[in-house]
């Protein structure tokens, strides 16, 4: 990747006269590596098509996800023997349109993936920056959360609080997300302590910048990175453990459909029909890959540093 | 020293793919070397000094490609050489070699004694107890004392330069014949490095070896080699006995690193020669001399043919042939890398009222061993006073360690004393707000990589103490962002680079513009050209002393580097353990020390003298551990003067011939003549724990 953006500046100069001057705004200069970055606009691409599909399921689906027709239950996907093109994805263990369901289940998969990755990541990153920057008393604090939290099985915490709370997708969101933010706050701790050794953020402190303007202007842009990483993981994770959950009884009220809950259910048919696994599974490992194609990408046009 | 011949390179070329095109790190080096002899390699970084030594023994990078016509060494063409016979014969038991960062170079996890005897008996043929015996020997040798135990410590119980003599020793196990040195004493102090460049000489002259010394510093070189060959771009463009080529350089490029050397031309120049631009990288198709672009003598036919080298007939029959590689060399005296107007400087003003006043400030940090291990406190400074007027160059020196950060800092507001007081513009520092001190004092730190926030753009980062601030509005700030970066010499197309896409120099300059942005009276500088090639170095000086004549400011200059002191300060104060020894005028303090710590800083900086060899060290041992603080006088362990009452009682600050001393004996005459080397010096180093 570096050589790559080495490459890239040498065409970054603008015709432009009045940018001739100055060079690139650092906006500019990532929308125009982003225009020759494959993977980044394969990521938005495949994100916008899934997005697209769930903001309008109720057009594109075929069929109504919550029909059930048990006299064609558990037809295999049409391209296969005994297949019927009227249900092009086949139908689940009820007799629903698997495709329409899929469709749905994108709505709530997508809201679940990227609300719960991002409270993880609101929660943990500031843990993270107020544990390694502030240290002291607060570290060990929050050192202490990390080890409370590691210590109880998360299933079993998400479990009581869903009992407690109630169940609802937002709740499922905020308790999932509530839930994953270890990662987050270890990784941005660690690389904090070590930026906050770095000159500049004593110059800022030089300056007059207060510990907050510091934390947020100085040592925040520096974690982005290391942040976009672990979302790109948390994501699927986020998932699948919302699919627990639905397995569990304790997700998404049943007859919404959920992907994770599509696997599920897909589970007890799967080795007559494995089809339900599959197809649930690749639009799962699809949205995965183009959040992390979308990342790595991300990270690719913005990041200048060539040197790590 | 015999003629005979050890190592002749013919032609060496070292080429390393990049994406796009080739990288030609060395291009057609020819070398020859004879037995006992030191061959100093000088260069700037990325000149290919470093690639030329890992070259001769096949350790370059995977990916480089290696060329040579012929690389002789001894009976051997180590160009046609398996690496098996390499590894087996050559490195390591022929050549030793030393790195720059005896930190890292020694594996943490064994012990030195362990390091020591494998690299004798990996190579076959030594039995462990005969190599334990070399290993104590030369431990001995290099001046550790009681080796036998130290051969069971692990490299952390070590200080640096106790590192750096175990590696010494442990390139000496086999008796190599050839020994590289790449950069043995950049990362450690001037009484340190004064040290190990001695003991290097001395051991050199015992065993017969040869040496191959690589390095930017000029100043070494000249003590240390007999010979010198000047790298630019991968080439060698002069080469010759240390002695003719710095005394009359030939190529323009030797002559302009002459010249950025401060103190290398009359120490009353006000303005150091700089070379202008910076090493290119040397990629694709290279046309004329690499240094056309650089060079004020450079005439058309410099761009496009490649320069001859010639041979300067001194008629020297050593067979030291002395030769450089440029078209124009009869106009040597002619147009220079002067600086310009060295006259007209404006007059020193020095003097002025104090703007900072620093009162007995202590900082006392406690430091905690392992988990359960008790709290020591480590005095990182010990009642320090100083005090800064308006308009001068006040220059801390002091070896690392020795509490000029914590000072700084102190200075700063980014570190509260525990007792004493900083007063700034006639109030105490800890009353005034963040803001309010900030438009007073600004710091430029050492290194340009890590001071600027890598997630900034230069514009940005120069506008953000505007910003933190408040001052103007948007299109106020951008402009005088541009102006700043006028006056700092940074063309405007940087405004929206990141740091990263810089050179050093200009980081630097970004790191001054952002500094005096708020246009503070105050600039502390912290060793602001030490991580900067000499070329550069000149540049970034030069630009500060302008800067403060043209915005009226006053510095605090904190640097180890002797020359540079010599060359602009107007005051001197030198630090040793978190005390200042010595404040004074500067030609006082540098001319006529009272201290015998700063008399020996003085004897350990190596300025460029081809005729001197490298100073014996008058200094005992290595820079204490600050948490085991010696009794009495701090620095008596290591002071050839100290007595019974030094050791016992710490002295007073006293003033003589204006100039502030804390010693007992500072009123005693210097010891005349050479400096006494006393014959034990080797075993009182006892310093670290």
């Amino acid at each position: 990747m570096t050589l790559k953006e080495t490459v890239n500046q040498t065409d970054l100069a603008a015709p432009s006269p009045h940018q001739e001057a100055l060079g690139l705004t650092p906006g500019q200069a990532a929308l125009k590596r982003a225009r020759h970055h494959l993977g980044l606009q394969l990521g938005l691409g495949m994100l916008l098509v899934m997005g697209v599909f769930a903001l309008l399921a109720p057009w594109l689906a075929p069929h109504d996800p919550y029909l059930q027709n048990l006299s064609l239950r558990l037809l295999p996907p049409a391209w296969v023997d005994g297949g019927q093109w009227h249900y092009v994805l086949g139908t689940d263990h009820l007799g629903r349109d698997y495709l329409s369901r899929i469709i749905y289940g994108a709505r709530i998969s997508m809201m679940i993936g990227l609300g719960a990755a991002t409270i993880g990541a609101l929660i943990g990153v500031t843990l993270g920056i107020i544990a390694g920057y502030f240290g002291g008393w607060l570290d060990q604090a929050v050192n202490f959360l990390v080890t409370c939290q590691l210590a109880v099985p998360s299933l079993l915490l998400i479990m009581t609080l869903v009992f407690v709370i109630g169940q609802s997708i937002t709740v499922v969101i905020f308790v999932i997300g509530a839930t994953h933010w270890v990662f987050y706050l270890v990784v941005t701790r660690a690389a904090t302590l070590r930026i906050r050794e770095l000159d500049f953020v004593a110059a800022a402190g030089a300056m007059g910048a207060s510990k907050w303007q510091i934390a947020v202007k100085e040592i925040l842009p520096n974690l982005v990175n290391q942040i976009m990483v672990i979302f790109t993981l948390e994501v699927a994770v986020a998932i699948l453990n919302e699919a627990t959950l639905s397995f569990l009884g304790l997700g998404v009220p049943s007859p919404i459909p959920s992907w994770g809950l599509m696997i599920a259910e897909g589970k007890t048919a799967m080795f007559f029909q494995p089809w339900l696994v599959i197809l649930p599974g690749i639009a799962l490992f699809v949205l995965v890959i183009a959040i992390n194609l979308l990342g790595d990408g991300v990270r690719d046009v913005t990041v200048t540093n060539r040197r790590s | 020293m015999s003629t005979e011949s050890l190592l002749e390179i013919r032609d060496l070329s070292v080429t390393l793919p990049t994406d796009s095109s080739a990288l030609r790190a060395v291009r057609g080096v020819s070398l020859d070397l004879r037995r006992g002899e030191t061959l100093g390699i000088v260069g700037e970084s990325g000149s290919g000094k470093s690639m030329t030594a890992l070259a001769l023994m096949n350790l370059l990078p995977p990916a480089a490609r290696r060329q040579a016509a012929a690389i002789r060494f001894g009976d051997d063409d180590l160009a046609a050489m398996g690496e098996k016979d390499l590894a087996g014969r050559v490195r390591g038991r022929r050549i030793g070699m030393i790195f720059q960062e005896p930190m890292t170079s020694l594996n943490p996890v064994y012990t030195i004694g362990r390091q020591l005897i494998e690299t004798m008996t990996i190579h076959g043929g030594t039995s462990v107890a005969a190599a334990r015996r070399r290993a104590i020997e030369l431990l001995e040798k290099v001046g550790l004392p009681d080796p036998a135990s130290r051969l069971k410590q692990y490299p952390h119980e070590m200080s640096g330069g106790q590192r750096q003599r175990v590696m010494i020793a442990m390139a000496l196990m086999n008796e190599p014949e050839l020994l590289i040195a790449d950069e043995p004493t950049t990362a450690l102090d001037v009484t340190i490095q004064a040290q190990i460049l001695h003991l290097l000489s001395e051991l050199q002259r015992e065993l017969g070896m040869a040496m191959i010394l690589i390095t930017h510093d000029l100043g070494v070189v000249s003590r240390a080699a007999d010979r010198i060959a000047v790298m630019y771009a991968g080439d060698i463009v002069e080469t010759g006995t240390t002695e003719a080529v710095l005394s009359a350089p030939r190529h323009p490029y030797t002559q302009g690193l002459l010249e950025c050397v401060p103190g290398y031309r009359e120490a009353s120049a006000r303005r150091l020669g700089s070379i202008p631009g910076i090493v290119p990288s040397m990629t694709g198709e290279i046309r004329g001399c690499a240094f056309a672009a650089r060079c004020p003598r450079a005439v058309p036919r410099c761009h496009q043919e490649d320069p001859p080298r010639r041979p300067v007939a001194a008629g020297q029959s050593d067979g030291a042939a002395r030769s450089f590689v440029c078209h124009d060399p009869e106009e040597t005296r002619g147009r220079g890398f002067a600086g310009g107007d060295t006259a007209t400087g404006p007059a020193i003003r020095r003097g002025g009222d104090s703007v900072l006043r620093v009162d007995d400030a202590s900082c006392t940090f406690s430091v905690r061993r392992g988990l359960f291990g008790k709290r020591k406190p480590l005095r990182a400074l010990d009642r320090v006073s100083l005090d800064i007027r308006k308009g001068e160059v006040l220059a801390l020196v002091g070896e690392s360690g020795c509490g000029k950060t914590t000072l700084t800092r102190t200075i700063m507001g980014l570190q509260t004393p525990d007792a004493g007081t900083v007063t700034l513009a006639g109030r105490p520092l800890g009353e005034q707000p963040a803001r309010q001190r900030a438009r007073l004092i600004q710091p430029i730190f050492q290194d340009p990589y890590s001071s600027l926030n890598p997630r900034q753009t230069i514009g940005d980062l120069i506008r953000r103490p505007l910003v933190i601030n408040r001052l103007g509005d948007a299109r106020e700030q951008r402009a005088r962002v541009h102006r700043m970066m006028d006056y700092v010499g940074l063309p405007s197309r940087v405004f929206n680079s990141f740091p990263d896409q810089l050179s050093g120099g200009q980081r630097q300059r970004a790191a001054i513009a952002r500094a005096l942005i708020l246009d503070p009276e105050i600039v502390i500088c912290d060793e602001p050209t030490s991580a900067l090639d000499v070329s550069v170095q000149a540049q970034i000086l030069n630009l500060l002393l302008d800067l403060r004549d043209e915005l009226d400011l006053t510095y605090l200059f904190v640097t180890h580097d002797l020359s540079v002191v010599r060359h602009l300060a107007d005051r001197v104060a030198v630090m040793y353990l978190g005390e200042i020894v010595e404040c004074g005028p500067g030609e006082q303090v540098l001319n006529r020390p009272k201290h015998p710590y700063t008399r020996a800083l003085l004897d350990s900086a190596l300025s460029i003298e081809p005729s001197l060899g490298v100073p014996a060290p008058d200094l005992a041992g290595d820079f204490p551990n600050p948490m085991n603080r010696p009794s009495g006088c701090p620095f008596h362990p290591r002071c050839p003067l100290a007595d019974q009452r030094c050791r016992q009682r710490v002295p007073a600050t006293e003033t003589l011939d204006g100039t502030l001393v804390k010693c007992w004996k500072a009123d005693t005459p210097p010891p005349s003549g050479p400096l006494d080397v006393r014959p034990d010096h080797n075993n009182k180093e006892d310093a670290a724990p």
